[in-house]
């Protein structure tokens, strides 16, 4: 087998690309559940980020703009959410399925007119000497500041759940939102935010797809991105480096299966496609069955709606 | 009183039909995925836009976008027919069965359907030979790359496909004898991120041309930034890439829609019939080409077009042997109908396997 | 602040006029929606909503096809509707009509061309236990390890639609299919296809099946004693426990019922209105089906009426797609708002929501972050 057709560096620098829009949606996600949501809304998110981060480029010919728009999109679609679930207490399962297809109709009907147009290049950052150094140069120093921003994220939310006061309030309201309740939190305030944090980030993810990843506008575009966010939450069980991790992985599968393909070895697209959720299934087990590990189990009022107030 | 009044327009606009239509004739067009995807659709709807323009109000185009494979398909076309649409052109493979119930139900409705195999008494079947063009385009291809590598993106191991990266790569070979096909399945028509990733890993790969079999234009702004070729799939995609494209393929529906609705209005249109068209007919076009390509090639390539147009050049022709060195065509043998209707092989010289 | 308590009667008045409130609210925030893109709103609406009931030119096809479309959503959401009252999360109904399919579908296709009457049956079961396998999944791994059935059966759907790329493109491709991915058309193969029962309608046995599915499990759900657990498990989990109720028994059986239920589900659309499996096979009736369990009020009628209410805005927002070429985005939008304003009003339902004016600092702590 010839393997040396593959460069191995490119092969890793380009799957963090591919991976940082799933990345920072998955984040968003994993903050939201650890407060006890599930909003399946994230494709929904996604691709509305996606066209209001292009519009915005389009128009202003600024992509930072437009990445900050993205993520405002994101964040106003997640409040739509956020109002339907925490103050009209609606079940959270349904909602975001609605939000989902709301705004893959919405990015539609926004978009009609964006097609065919190519966003102004984000450009790429050489980071000064560590760039030039050879294969790890390429794989970590020669990314965009968006790359750099979801790693940087990564650790954020790390440091939220591990060192601050806040972090534990979020995971003390996903636990049990009642004894939170009890203890004076506000639930539902507490939710809000992390609801539109999710949706900000989401909406960042679907605006790097849009303005670096492929860089255009169809409708459509995210094609199950958001759903893929979704799965990487469970398979990182909701521990923000596992996720950073797992996001290069299923990244990673993709790419190396192509790459196979490529070199000309038959190999099965289907089983290998399956094999991220066969494998999150497995963790997802395994980590239930240590029961004396709770940290990573599912946040236990995941999806519950609230009542009290 | 004014209340009234109001009340009395509001309710007239809401129960007086407004379905009285003035034109002569209404044609409908149901579409796999949005006309806004620059592909595909985008051409049907282009073809549906040029009949509108030919017969000015006479003809009354509708369509209906995202309509899946499915039960919904054969009820959207119901829905169509009810409205008093006299012709429908279906323009996925997809809808081949639903096309054949509905127009069981509806003996005075013209129907046509694209890419299928399938036809009534009132079903005629339209196809193009877009292996015509992959030949042309392949000739390009073998002529520009200077790795020797050329990327083809494919989607869904199916005979149309396949004879696609047979002719490309023949016409290739022929115009570079060194050349070297890789070949990707993604097993999808329409995933922009994916597409982009597949041609990212060819060019990383070694290639420094592209070729495609999926619809969105995803590939040629990758190789834009790459720095390679690439060729516009369906429609012209030069936007994307001012210094990638090379020429494009383009379906060029327009004239056959627009024949096929002035022979329903004469009353010569025939069911039954399997139109199957390419360069000549004007149903595949060679886009501009692009000023990267050398002149001499550029004629080279026009020739290749031209003799195909003209018949006098087959894009099979023997010499020919299968992958696995079996022979299949004879030296100045072509290839016959049936053959590359269902071609299931890769032709000599591409390596790796068709996925199953 | 906005005060929000369980009633203790439910208002029959609101458990009516709630969707009615939503689905004119709707029709306002839906009207100014076509009106800014140049559409009449009055005309959108009314082919939506009035057209596929009462047109003379497409009731007398549409009726049918209303029911035909709710049919699939209906059997689903009745299934699901009771694993979701004993806080049973199966939302992996889309992975568990695909295995239905899969299964029967295997079943028909290796028989064929074989002309038997068991064949038919032999599918339904099939159908049955396609799904029923699907959900046993999650269900054994919450019983054995405790692992959230959410996420594993979400996690299945992505599984299901694999095989179902692999099926179609491979094992069970149409041989005479001139290499298009797809199986053969089982519609047209007697033994298997699911018959048409009133000539020309298209109304097959599914959804007589699901007609049948909503009086039983009405039945079902008010006098037997599994429903009352399941009732009292999802209200009162403690009390459930303490009085002996099986929480393991319940949990196979509301997941096997909505497999169960979602497979047979697409053995019908299978055999019947879609005739072959293809990659596109599955159109989201299961992640669709969901929502409809949550408009019906997890109760059989109102999902029979949430199936047709969603059923409707399908057809309806075709006929407003092709009449007036408003985008399928537009219709898709306008669906997202019915649903949101649906899920909304819901609250208004259950839950007496009154205005409290007076002092409320129960919250000291959350001010501190």
């Amino acid at each position: 087998m010839d393997f040396s057709d593959i460069n191995f560096s490119l092969l890793i620098a380009s799957l963090i690309v591919a991976a940082t829009p799933i990345l920072l949606a998955a984040l968003g996600e994993l903050v939201a559940e650890k407060s006890g949501v599930l909003n399946l809304g994230v494709e929904g998110m996604m691709i509305f980020g996606a066209i209001s981060g292009f519009i915005i480029t389009i128009e202003t010919k600024n992509p930072w703009l437009g990445f900050l728009c993205s993520s405002i999109g994101g964040m106003l679609l997640a409040s739509i959410f956020a109002v339907v679930t925490q103050i009209f207490r609606a079940n959270q399962v349904a909602s975001g399925l609605a939000l989902t297809l709301f705004g893959l109709g919405l990015s539609a009907l926004l978009g009609q007119s964006y097609t065919g147009i190519k966003p102004v290049a984000f450009p790429d950052m050489h980071i000064p000497i560590l760039a030039d150094i050879p294969v790890i140069g390429i794989i970590l120093f020669q990314h965009d500041f968006i790359v750099y921003f979801s790693i940087f994220v990564v650790f954020l939310i790390y440091y939220l759940f591990r060192n601050s006061h806040f972090g534990l309030i979020i995971k003390a309201v996903g636990e049990n939102h009642d004894s939170a309740h009890a203890l004076g939190y506000n639930v539902i305030l507490i939710r809000f935010f992390t609801i539109l944090l999710g949706g900000a980030l989401a909406g960042l993810g679907g605006g790097y797809l849009s303005l670096v990843r492929v860089p255009q506008w169809t409708e459509g575009m995210t094609a199950g991105a958001g759903w893929i966010a979704l799965a990487l939450v469970v398979f990182a069980s909701w521990q923000p480096f596992r996720l950073l991790i797992g996001a290069y992985i299923f990244g990673g599968i993709t790419l190396l299966q192509l790459n196979l393909q490529a070199l000309g070895l038959e190999i099965n697209v289907a089983l290998l496609s399956m094999s991220p959720y066969l494998v999150t299934i497995g963790v997802l087990v395994f980590m239930s069955a240590r029961r004396n590990k709770n940290s990573l189990e599912a946040p236990k009022s995941l999806g519950k709606t609230f009542f009290g107030l | 009183m004014k209340i009234i009044k109001i009340c009395s327009i509001i309710l007239s606009t809401f129960f007086v039909s407004s379905f009285a239509i003035a034109s002569d004739m209404k044609v409908g067009f149901i579409y796999i995925g949005p006309p806004g995807d620059h592909g595909w659709n985008y051409q049907h709807d282009v073809g549906r836009k040029a009949v509108d323009d030919a017969f000015g109000g006479k003809v009354e185009t509708v369509f209906q976008e995202n309509v899946p494979e499915s039960a919904d398909a054969e009820r959207v076309m119901t829905q169509m027919a009810l409205s008093g649409t006299d012709m429908i052109f279906a323009t996925s493979f997809g809808y081949m069965d639903p096309v054949i119930n509905v127009a069981k139900k509806f003996p005075n409705v013209k129907f046509e359907h694209a890419t299928g195999y399938k036809t009534a008494d009132n079903v005629s079947t339209y196809s193009a030979r877009f292996y015509e063009g992959r030949s042309v385009i392949g000739h390009v291809a073998g002529k520009m790359t200077k790795s020797n590598t050329i990327g083809y993106v494919a989607s869904f191991p199916i005979p149309e496909v396949i004879r696609g990266i047979n002719s490309a790569y023949l016409a290739a070979k022929a115009a570079n004898p060194n050349v070297e096909f890789k070949v990707i399945w993604i097993f999808t028509w329409y995933d922009p991120a994916k597409e982009a990733d597949a041609a990212k890993t060819l060019i990383q790969q070694g290639a420094d041309v592209i070729m495609q079999h999926v619809d969105s234009s995803a590939i040629m702004t990758v190789a834009e930034e790459e720095g390679v070729y690439a060729f516009g799939q369906a429609s012209d995609m030069s936007e994307f890439g001012q210094n990638a494209h090379l020429t494009a393929i383009i379906n060029g529906w327009a004239p056959y829609y627009v024949k096929r609705v002035q022979q329903a209005m004469d009353g010569t249109w025939k069911g039954g019939e399997q139109t199957f068209d390419g360069i000549g007919a004007g149903m595949v076009i060679i886009g501009k080409m692009s000023d990267k390509i050398p002149a001499n090639v550029r004629k080279e390539a026009q020739a290749i077009a031209d003799g195909i147009a003209s018949g006098k050049i087959h894009p099979f022709t023997g010499p020919v042997n299968k992958q696995d060195g079996s022979p299949w065509l004879a030296d100045g043998e072509e290839a016959d109908i049936g053959t590359l209707l269902g071609m299931n092989f890769y032709v000599e010289g591409i390596e790796g396997d068709i996925p199953q | 602040m906005l005060k929000i308590e369980p009633r203790k009667n439910r208002s029959n008045f609101l458990e009516v006029s709630a969707p009615v409130i939503a689905v004119i609210l709707t029709m306002i925030f839906g009207g100014f929606l076509f009106l800014s893109m140049g559409k009449n709103p009055f005309e959108a609406i009314k082919l939506i909503f009035w057209d596929p009931i009462m047109s003379p030119t497409f009731s007398e096809y549409s009726r049918p096809q209303l029911v035909i479309k709710a049919a699939p959503l209906i059997l689903i959401a009745l299934g699901l509707s009771f694993g979701f009252r004993a806080n049973i999360w199966n939302i992996g109904a889309e992975g568990q009509y695909i295995m239905g399919a899969l299964f029967s579908g295997s079943i028909g296709l290796a028989l064929y061309p074989l002309d038997a009457w068991f064949i038919f049956p032999l599918m339904i079961l099939g159908g049955i236990i396609g799904g029923i396998f699907w959900a046993m999944i999650p269900a054994i791994l919450k019983i054995k390890f405790n692992t959230n059935e959410i996420l594993v059966s979400l996690m299945l759907v992505y599984v299901a639609e694999q095989i179902l790329a692999l099926a179609s493109v491979g094992f069970l491709r149409n041989p005479e299919g001139l290499g298009f991915p797809g199986s053969r058309d089982l519609s047209k193969y007697p033994s298997a296809s699911n018959p048409e029962l009133i000539a020309n309608s298209g109304i097959h046995v599914g959804v007589i099946c699901s007609f049948i599915a909503v009086v039983f499990l009405t039945y079902f759900l008010t006098y037997h004693r599994l429903g009352f657990q399941i009732k009292l498990i999802g209200q009162a989990p403690k009390a459930a426990k303490f009085s002996g109720v099986n929480v393991n028994y319940i949990i196979i059986f509301c997941l096997g019922l909505s497999g169960g239920l979602a497979g047979i589900a697409g053995m019908f659309e299978l055999t019947g209105p879609a005739g072959l499996i293809n990659i596109d096979f599955n159109v989201g009736y299961g992640f669709t089906a969901i929502i409809v369990a949550f408009l019906g009020r997890l109760h059989p009628i109102g999902i029979l009426f949430a199936g047709l209410l969603m059923s409707l805005t399908y057809v309806g927002g075709e006929l407003a797609q092709f009449m007036l070429s408003i985008p399928a985005a537009a219709i898709q939008v306008f669906q997202g708002m019915l649903l949101f304003f649906l899920l909304s009003t819901d609250l208004l339902v259950s839950y007496k929501v009154s205005f409290n004016l007076g002092t409320n600092n129960s919250n000291p702590k959350s001010k501190s972050e």
